[in-house]
């Protein structure tokens, strides 16, 4: 299965969500959380001043725009609405969803609670299913730490599969890692390895009798083993939103023309 | 991608939909649940005493209790607008001194530039008058109001308003997240309208949206907050004035909730009919409000940005308001002549001709409603300077001015039509020529109606 | 062990998921706030007008309507 597709965010980014990018080098961040996990304070904490509420694909509530610079690299890091899943069909969790999925970020941050782990964790799981490049930020660690929480952080990566920042974004503690590792995901110098889940015996059984017609369709756009769970699950808002981006923007979404490196 | 191989999707889907797959949906979601429990069983260690719970638990206790939740919020509400207003006395009339002591030298300026009279008029008295009277007006106020709500908003307190308001939002049909979005309108309408799309059913967020204007946005706060100083707490001595005038306010906040709620309940039996939509609402733990970072952000986000679209809407509106008062048609000025014309039907709602005007000249922004009134009246020469809010006072009066006016004033512009931006986003927002009229028109015939009936009563009455 | 519906859960009371009546979009909704088989869910309190009531569901706390409430069917624990 390909990451990398030939898909370029540029283009997506500047033609479909009218969000402006300043270099051609520069590298886009998608910033994904539930609510209440403290993801704005790692959007101010990440860009600082540096930073203004755009209205990108037209629906969006307080969605904001905001750069920074690491390791002489201009980031732009667009603040997805806060979601508690990619699945449920609110213009919100569609507006994450098709940002993730179509534009093609250079990395996505999740960032989670560290006091509520259980529920945070739920979006990640998810948002890996769609793409590779995921950092997870476990953030408010000033309250775990509080509340007498510990986390095995070396075992959270393990099994997630890709990289784990702790960090508390308002007292600044992790910033640095984190821009780090935004860093060495966005350019391909650390690749992450996402464990996705394993479904229970009859879904996988279903995934796999419907992965071989998948396939052929939706490779090079999106993950087709996800693809396969939104057709059994029966979101028809993916569908409709892989008609409208490819269609509207059929130079921007090509298939089948074009050898992608796996 | 192409047409055909979409198609080819929907088709295996649809193949899909005519078994019955709402277990296989449902256990895709328990596994990923299943899947979570067991990396945090392996990698969380949470403490036996569960201490922060405890303080929460007590917290919305007391917040949301039966007999104090009410109470609390009123008192929450009230204190905010007390600051508000109290705070906000002293750096205005600063800030009018100033920019008043300015104009003198901008005056001797152009006095020794010997330009026409006509160019002082347009810049000094027009431009430059517009502008410092919204930004003395409007910035103490908006300096203390929004932090001390973002304090509220950081600490988690507003769902739990939510939590205590939806009952009432549902009996009149519409949803809870209605009191976050009208929370939002408290700081800017067109904010609040962007702010109803957490509403997922388009019924309910159709009724968030048509209502969103009857809470007073930041632009109509200091228009209240100075009238009720001026008319409503200066009656009664000198140190209750501040309590008294926010009483008044937090009286006109209540006011435009019930309006809220009861056009909502109307608009839910008549045009936008259903029932409820699923409520689910995140009461989230409360947190200790980052006061350096808020005071920061609530300044340059919310405060610089309205002061700045109130000046650039103000500037040019000074100009027209100066040159409309300046350009004679026989013996009055063309805003006198329009005054005088609108003067009969305005007096009927228990304004006069040039408030009346103000609101329609005011439509790009609330902000500017007061401004253009003054100047209006400072242009057909009852006073030449301005610089205490006492003056300011007698400057209503001499323009024969009662409480009632200033009640009216308030009530309308409490109630009147949204402003020129909010229109454009609610068109916008609901891609509906119909629901924007709706918008439109509804809440100026409640505006109308009610001042109508405010005035007369109170003129039967002979209570002034 | 008797199946309720959650609203006849009381304030204090803890209680294990057994189905969800409810279909589509808001069934959806339901699961994923965590209302899966099997999920602990505890009665907090109510707001002060008796309706919604709030819930602890996966640590965190989500305030429901009677009307939704009752499409959630549970058992004591």
């Amino acid at each position: 299965m390909s990451q990398h597709s030939f898909r370029d965010t540029h283009a997506v980014c500047t033609e479909r969500f009218a969000i402006e990018l300043p270099s051609p080098d520069e590298l886009v961040i998608a910033l994904a959380g539930n609510p209440n996990t403290g993801k704005s304070t790692v959007f101010n904490a990440l860009t600082g001043m540096n930073q203004h509420t755009g209205n990108w694909a037209g629906k969006t509530v307080g969605s904001a725009i905001g750069r920074f610079r690491h390791q002489e690299h201009s980031f732009t890091l667009v603040d997805l609405p806060g979601t508690y899943s990619l699945l449920s069909q609110s213009a919100d969790e569609q507006v994450a969803r098709d940002f993730i999925c179509f534009a093609n970020p250079h990395a996505t941050l999740v960032v989670t609670d560290a006091t509520n782990l259980e529920r945070n964790l739920n979006l990640a799981l998810q948002v890996m299913e769609v793409t590779d490049r995921v950092v997870v930020a476990v953030n408010l660690m000033d309250e775990a730490k509080r509340k007498g929480i510990t986390i095995d952080f070396v075992k959270l990566q393990a099994e997630l599969g890709v990289p784990v920042i702790p960090m508390t974004a308002r007292s600044g503690e992790g910033l640095n890692e984190l821009k780090e590792m935004l860093w060495k995901v966005a350019l391909g110098h650390v690749t992450p390895t996402p464990k996705l889940t394993t479904y229970s015996e009859q879904v996988e059984r279903a995934v796999t009798a419907l992965l071989p017609q998948v396939e052929p369709l939706v490779s090079g756009v999106l993950r087709s083993r996800w693809v396969a769970l939104r057709l059994l699950d029966g979101d028809e808002s993916v569908l409709q939103a892989l008609e409208q981006y490819t269609l509207e923007h059929p130079r921007l979404f090509s298939t089948g023309d074009v050898v992608i490196p796996s | 991608m192409k047409q055909g191989q979409i198609q080819q999707l929907k088709n295996l889907m649809q193949n899909l939909q005519q078994q019955d797959t709402t277990d296989l949906r449902d256990q895709i979601v328990s596994d990923i649940y299943a899947r979570t429990e067991e990396i945090v069983t392996q990698t969380v260690m949470l403490p036996e005493n569960k201490a922060q719970h405890e303080f929460d638990r007590r917290l919305d206790n007391v917040l949301t209790s039966r007999w104090l939740g009410y109470p609390i919020m009123m008192l929450m509400l009230g204190t905010v607008f007390y600051l508000t207003i109290a705070g906000a006395n002293l750096p205005s009339s600063m800030l009018a001194d100033f920019f008043f002591w300015i104009e003198g030298y901008l005056t001797t300026f152009f006095l020794w530039l010997g330009t026409p009279a006509w160019v002082h008029g347009v810049l000094v008295e027009g431009l430059y008058r517009g502008t410092a009277w919204v930004v003395s007006v409007m910035l103490p106020p908006m300096a203390i109001f929004f932090p001390a709500f973002a304090i509220l908003e950081d600490f988690g307190y507003l769902p739990r308003v939510a939590f205590n308001l939806d009952r009432f939002f549902k009996k009149a049909g519409a949803h809870g997240k209605q009191a976050l979005t009208m929370s939002m309108g408290f700081g800017c309408n067109a904010a609040g309208v962007i702010a109803c799309r957490i509403i997922e059913s388009p019924r309910e967020r159709t009724i968030a949206i048509i209502t969103n204007n009857f809470v007073p946005c930041n632009g109509r706060f200091p228009t209240l907050i100075t009238l009720a100083t001026l008319f409503m707490g200066g009656a009664i001595g000198l140190a209750y004035g501040s309590l008294v005038a926010t009483a008044v306010v937090v009286g006109l906040v209540l006011v435009g909730i019930s309006v809220t709620l009861s056009v909502s309940w109307l608009l839910s039996k008549t045009m936008l009919r259903g029932i409820p939509s699923n409520f689910t609402l995140e009461l989230p733990p409360y947190r200790k409000p980052q006061f350096g970072r808020l005071l920061i952000r609530s300044v340059y986000d919310r405060t610089v940005f309205v002061l700045k679209r109130a000046v650039i809407v103000a500037a040019p509106a000074g100009i027209a308001t100066w040159i409309l008062a300046n350009i004679q048609v026989g013996d009055a000025s063309i805003l006198q002549h329009t005054a005088l014309f609108l003067d009969p039907f305005a007096q009927a709602i228990g304004l006069d001709g040039y408030i009346l005007m103000a609101f329609i000249l005011g439509l790009p922004a609330n902000e500017i409603v007061l401004p253009i009134l003054i100047m209006s009246y400072l242009s057909t020469g009852a006073m030449t300077e301005m610089s205490s809010l006492v003056e300011l006072k007698n400057l209503f009066l001499s323009n024969g001015w009662t409480w009632l006016t200033a009640l009216c004033m308030m009530l309308f512009s409490l109630l009147h039509y949204p402003c020129g931006t909010t229109m454009w986003t609610i068109a916008k927002e609901t891609k509906s020529t119909k629901w924007t009229l709706v918008a439109i028109l509804l809440p100026t015939s409640i505006a109308l109606s009610v001042c109508f009936l405010v005035a007369q009563t109170v003129r039967f009455f002979g209570l002034v | 062990m008797e199946i309720i519906p959650l609203p006849d859960l009381l304030i204090g009371e803890r209680a294990r998921v057994v189905s969800l009546n409810a279909t589509g979009a808001q069934r959806r909704r339901m699961l994923d706030l965590g209302l899966v088989p099997q999920a602990v869910i505890e009665a907090l309190r109510k707001s002060p007008a008796g309706d919604p009531v709030a819930y602890r569901i996966r640590g965190a706390v989500i305030a429901l309507r009677r009307e939704e409430a009752s499409l959630v069917m549970v058992t004591r624990i």
